[in-house]
């Protein structure tokens, strides 16, 4: 597997869990100059995100530019357990996507 | 950074064949990006746009943010509701270049309850906007930018 751009802190807390997470991502705006050449520096940014859990979405994003440089999540969702598995999926503006797996803690 | 020249460039690399294999591109959310509301240039059209109608202020939605944002760049943004049914929260920067930040889709189980950091270019109204039971909700408050977060 590819080597991930998302971190998750993902904890059980009875009936509910907790879910932390930030993408390694640069967000960049498109509105940006490169300051040696004056050229504009082309957007690249997380477009969608999203959490499975056993097989359900529990958790969606789409977003955009103003999303901060490595952008964070926080939820919360009924279900889950220690040692079972969170999918996320992400997919950029240029179409690039992967999904990485996630254990809740 | 360790973030990253390899990555910017695997991505670019990337990006072409996936397109071409439009079918192992996996639609991930319940509702696709909306283009259109992404792009707006003005907080009233990226509304209508993303959920085609205007909503009302309400006070069940708890929006917090800090007063003052000495970066622009990363703003902490909660928010939270006590409505019922909800099934989505966006959140829009009126004065930033597109106001449409973010929309989370929340299926039913998750919490109407979320924080993300946004981007904000100046001195401006956050406005969260929460979908409940197929009606619009809204919370405004607003930030004062020390040094804005979009530019070079």
């Amino acid at each position: 597997m590819a080597e991930g751009i998302i971190k998750v802190k993902a904890k059980s807390m009875g009936e509910k869990t907790q879910v932390k997470m930030m993408a390694k991502h640069i967000m960049e705006t498109g509105q940006r100059k490169d300051k040696t050449t004056g050229e504009t520096i082309p957007a690249l940014y997380l477009q969608e995100l999203s959490v499975v859990h056993a097989g359900k979405v529990v958790f969606a994003a789409n977003m955009s530019t103003p999303v901060s440089k490595n952008p964070y999540f926080s939820f919360t969702f009924l279900g889950g357990a220690e040692g079972e598995e969170l999918l996320i999926s992400w997919k950029e503006n240029t179409g690039k996507s992967a999904t990485e797996v996630a254990k809740i803690r | 950074m360790s973030m990253t020249r390899r990555s910017v460039i695997k991505a670019i690399a990337t990006s072409g064949a996936l397109l071409g294999l439009g079918v192992l591109s996996p639609r991930l959310a319940f509702a696709a990006w909306n283009e259109k509301a992404f792009r707006a240039k003005d907080q009233g059209t990226a509304m209508q746009e993303l959920l085609g109608g205007e909503p009302q202020p309400s006070a069940e939605i708890l929006l917090k943010a800090p007063d003052i944002a000495e970066n622009g760049a990363v703003v902490p943004v909660t928010v939270s509701s006590t409505l019922s049914g909800v099934e989505s929260i966006s959140l829009f920067v009126e004065d930033n270049p597109t106001p449409l930040a973010v929309e989370f889709l929340l299926p039913p189980g998750t919490d109407a309850d979320i924080s993300t950091r946004i981007r904000m270019g100046k001195t401006s109204k956050i406005t969260a906007v929460i979908k409940a039971e197929g009606k619009l909700y809204s919370a405004v408050k607003e930030v004062k930018v020390t040094i804005g977060g979009c530019g070079g």
